[in-house]
This record gives C-alpha cells, structure tokens and sequence, in this order.
C-alpha cells in the first residue's frame, strides 16, 4: 500500500510586492501589487510504505512546502494527495493522529513547561491510553537516552537534548508516517548518529515511512534507499541513491605517496595516452584525477611501474561534491546530457 | 480530549502564576485608573443626583466594577494569534488533532482564572476599602453577574480572535490591534458608560457587540438595570456570543487557504 500518493500537486504564493521610495509605499496603500510565485510545480511522486525517502534540494526549491502541504498545514493551489489514504488538509484533525512531525527549525514542545509534562499533554492531545504511553515511553526514553531530562524545562535544554525530545513527542501516538524537516540541522556529529541509528533501527522493527529533507547528506547516505531531489519546484531526480552517484559522478581521484621526489613531468610522462590530469600537493604526494572511462588498474599499472610508491589512496567522489554540481548546473537534464555524452 | 483541552486551561493558569510578580503592579495601576475616573466623575456630579439614570454612588460602583472586570476579561489572545501567524509557529500548531482556536480560548480562560483569583478578587478588596463602592446584597444579582463576566470573557476573547486572525491577511496588524483595544475600551463602556453617548452614537452601539463586554453586565451589577430585565440582557450576550463564531470560522476558513508559512 502506498503511504504517500502525490500527483501534480502545485502550490502558488501570492507575494507582497513592495514598491520603492514613499510614492511606491503610497501606491501600495492604495493599490497592492502581488508577485505570483509558484514554489511547488505540478510534482508527482509515490511512497510505498516503510521506506524512507530523502528529500533534497537547494534553499528555495520546494522542499518545505512541499512537506507543509503533505501534513496538512498548507492547502495545495491544484493536485492530490493522499497521505495513509486521508486528504491531509480536508481531513486534519483525523489525519494528523496517524502522522509524526518534526521541525528542525521550531519546537513543537511547550517551551515553559517540563518535558515529562510536554509529553503528558501530547498523551491527552492525541488520547494515547496511560499504559500505552509508559510504554512507549520507557522504550524512547531509554534510546535516546533522554533520563535525567525529563524533568527539566524545555527551554534549558541544548539543542541536542531538544531535538531528541521532539522526536519522542513527534513519536508518542506512534504514527505509520514520520516527516523529519531537516531534524538534524545544528546537532553534533554524534547527537546526529545517535538520531540516524535511532530512524534506522525504528523503520526496520516499526516499518515506519520516513521522509525527510535535509541539507546534510550524509543523512541521506545513512538512511536513505531513495532520494528525491527538487530543483525550483520540480523533481529533477528520483530514485536510488548508488544510482545518482553512477549518474553524475564523473570520476575518481587517487592520491600518490612516493618515495622520493618526482616531477609532475615525469607523472605526465608515465599516463601519456590516459586523459587524466595531476597536481602536485607536495614534494612527494600528488593526485591524479581520472574521468570513469578510464580504467583504474590500466592508470595504476603505469604509474606503478614508473615509481617507487609508499602509499595510495583512492577517493570516490562523495555525495557532496555530486549535489554540489547538479544545484549549481541547476538542472537534471544537464547531469543527463554529460552521463550520455 | 476534553482533558487536553482542560489541561491548556491548567497549564496557562499555572504559567501565570510563575510570573505572578507583573501583576501586583498591574492592581496599583488598576486602583489608580478607578481613583481618576471616580475624582473625575465626582466633579461632573457636582451637585446633581443622577446623570443618566447613574447616581453618584452607582456610578462609583460601576466604575469600579468595570475596570475590575476588565482586568479578568483582558488577554492578549489577539496578539499571541498574530505572533504564531507571522513567526510561523502556528504551522506547528496544526499538526496537532485539535482546533486552534478552541486551544486559544482555553489558555485565554487559564489565563482569565488567573487574573481574577489573584488580580481581581484582591484589586476589588483594595478598591472597596479606598473608595465608597457599594456592593449588592441579594446573591441572585452576584451570580447572574458571575454568569455575564463569564459571557464578557467569551465575546471579549471572540473580538480578539477575530483581530489576531487579520494577521494571515495584512503583513502587520499591529494598528489594528491597537484599534481593537481602544475601540473596546470605550464602546464597551469601561472609560464612559454607554448612556452618556450622544444620541446617534447609543444608537449604533445597539448594534454592535462591545456593550455586551462592559456596559450591559455592570448595569445590571450597580443595578441602573433592574434584575427583572437581566434575561433578556443575558440573552443579548448569547446571541453575540453564537453570532460571532460565524465570522471566526469564515475567516479561519479564508485563513487556512492563504496560509503562508514564513521562514520556510
């Protein structure tokens, strides 16, 4: 079954136009000028249940509205969509009970009100029974390590404590359909593991759907099997992550450790026919870039069999670098007319 | 459910109360405005009885009682509305299995039992210990007047959140809400009773809301209107109190449509 179903869902904004200088502000009294702007532009995409889907993109691109208008927040300008079978917006109160969300950005616990008691009112808000909650709670509780913190105010806790609260509480109901946007934005590297193994180990033992938009991608590369990525409103990439990486990375990088000094001449000389190109980092370490059409082994053996080597290593070209390139040549096609080139 | 809801009512009550502190001061202030408009009032008496259908002593009381009554149907309910639209933290609000504004009223009532437990009951000592307030006798008139304050409170709320709603249509409704105040303050009678109004300006005021907050209750309260007539003043109240919900769910209606979330 489907946990998510969106088809041509489209949102437009009507922007306030300021207009300059004070005959512009007088105008505006008078006459408002609006500025139409179509943030999401007729997307489609499907989410089987139990997956968890990363949804990426540059600042701007849709991905917050896009979520807003799945959890019900924002009423779509045209389209479908069907989250665990409900229409989101026409449906709210009913809908969210089946839902979990979290903000990076904004806290959904009552900020001058312990945690525990944060929790005791989200227990009646979504009417969990009291022995239900105990239970979900221990097992929270005790994974994210929340203990001693449940008594304390919420507006004394570190953002790392914070965030681990918010997904307890986006989590109490205990909900078939968790959206995450951008949950670990600001967090520690190990407040972040922690929060990824936690999604990890919850979608396999729950099959709980996941969606989730970040900007960090390593978040993407540890939890996601799919990735979705948006580019000014439209879906320019869909599918598995290994294959966005065999789509638009271009080649490798390895790094030589010589024995002695060698002249980038000489390296040159060695891959004469092979079409990659090195640069020196220092004395006796230097990197050679090679593009996928050539073959690792055939550029090693020659550089091999021309130097005495003390190390080497080879460097994938990370996730990173690969988004990096698709925002900024700003389009999927493109990506797609060099992998076909 | 209803122990969420409840449970809003408590939390905001017990919020007050740690900040308990701002309000002491607020008594003083409170107990200031009633001396000035009692000095006041006594110097427009001069030497007559009644001015209409007040006497001194009436007017004493109804003053008196209007400003306390103020202070338990005040909140800021319009602009903590406006505050969550445009900081964008209402979106959080909505992910939630519950109505909005329905959680709005309750922490408005929280914070109302507040106001008059710990800043009503005990400005309304103060004050009737400084100035000459006579109080009715007859419990009836004290639990009919209980009843209105708590219809005060209501239709006071209802105008707030109607004015904090604007937010999602202007960019700033802060003039507005400044409005709103003023207009209440004064149409509702606390600053002037309504029976001092020209003529014209009574007559619209028939028609709007605002005597229900103020106006009507302490007349009924000082008993200018005589209990006999507190149905039918009681009835107005529920009216506007039923009328009003029609406009908050049009404009929470229109709202959701053109909700935009600031800040992404």
């Amino acid at each position: 079954m489907l946990a998510i179903d969106v088809k041509d869902l489209r949102k437009k904004f009507n922007v306030q136009k300021n207009r300059e200088g004070l005959s512009g502000a007088l105008k505006d009294l008078f006459k408002r000028e609006y500025n139409e702007v179509t943030a999401v532009k007729d997307i489609s995409f499907q989410i089987p249940q139990g997956e968890i889907c990363g949804y990426i993109g540059e600042n701007g691109a849709g991905k917050s509205t896009t979520i807003k208008m799945l959890t019900g927040i924002l009423v779509p300008t045209s389209g479908d969509i069907r989250v665990n079978g409900f229409i989101p917006y026409k449906d709210r109160e009913k809908f969210v009970n089946g839902i979990g969300v979290v903000f990076g950005q904004r806290s959904q616990l009552w900020w001058d009100i312990g945690v525990i008691e944060s929790f005791q009112l989200l227990r009646k808000v979504y009417r969990v029974s009291e022995q239900d909650f105990r239970k979900r709670l221990d097992v929270l509780v005790e994974r994210l390590q929340l203990g001693e913190l449940l008594n304390r105010p919420v507006r004394k806790l570190s953002l790392g404590q914070r965030m681990r609260c918010e997904l307890v509480a986006s989590l109490l109901h205990n909900p078939s359909i968790l959206f995450l946007d951008e949950p670990t934005i600001g967090l520690d590297i190990v407040v972040k593991t922690e929060i990824r193994d936690f999604l990890m180990q919850m979608n396999k033992e729950q099959g709980t759907t996941i969606l989730l938009t970040t900007h960090d991608l390593q978040d993407i590369e540890a939890l996601c099997s799919r990735v979705i990525m948006l580019d000014d409103g439209r879906i320019i990439y869909d599918g598995g992550l290994d294959e966005l990486k065999n789509r638009w990375s271009k080649g490798r990088e390895i790094q030589f450790q010589f024995a002695a000094h060698t002249p980038l001449e000489k390296l040159k000389q060695l891959t004469d026919p092979l079409e990659v190109t090195w640069t020196l980092e220092n004395e006796v370490t230097a990197k050679m870039w090679l593009p996928h059409a050539v073959s690792v082994s055939d550029a090693l053996a020659r550089v091999v069999g021309g130097t005495e080597i003390r190390d080497i290593k080879i460097f994938e070209t990370n996730t990173d670098d690969i988004v990096r390139g698709i925002y900024q040549s700003g389009s999927a096609a493109a990506g797609k007319e060099t992998v076909m080139s | 459910m209803m122990s969420a809801y409840i449970d809003f009512i408590r939390i905001r009550f017990l919020m007050m109360l740690a900040y308990r502190v701002n309000y002491y001061s607020g008594i003083i202030i409170y107990a200031i405005n009633i001396g000035a408009y009692y000095f006041l009032w006594q110097a427009i008496y001069g030497d007559q009885e009644t001015l209409a259908g007040f006497t001194v002593n009436q007017m004493t009381t109804y003053v008196a009682v209007s400003w306390m009554a103020r202070a338990f149907y005040f909140n800021n309910l319009d602009r903590e509305i406006a505050n969550e639209i445009r900081d964008g933290s209402v979106a959080v609000q909505l992910i939630r299995p519950y109505s909005y504004l329905l959680v709005k009223m309750m922490q408005g009532f929280g914070e109302g039992l507040f106001r008059m437990l710990l800043f009503m009951v005990p400005g309304m000592i103060v004050v009737c210990l400084i100035f000459p307030v006579t109080l009715p006798k007859d419990p009836i008139t004290w639990l009919t007047y209980l009843i209105m304050l708590f219809f005060s409170f209501l239709i006071n709320s209802q105008i707030n959140i109607l004015t904090g709603l604007f937010a999602f249509f202007v960019e700033n409704n802060e003039g507005m809400m400044r409005m709103k105040r003023v207009m209440v303050d004064l149409f509702s009678g606390v600053v002037v009773p309504i029976a001092f109004f020209p003529g014209w300006l009574s007559a619209i005021m028939q028609w709007l809301p605002f005597q229900a907050i103020t106006y009507l209750p302490s007349s009924v309260f000082t008993g200018r209107t005589p209990g006999s007539e507190a149905l039918p003043v009681f009835g107005l109240q529920v009216i506007w109190f039923a009328g009003l919900l029609v406009p908050i769910w049009l404009t929470w209606r229109a709202a959701r449509k053109r909700l935009f979330v600031q800040g992404g």
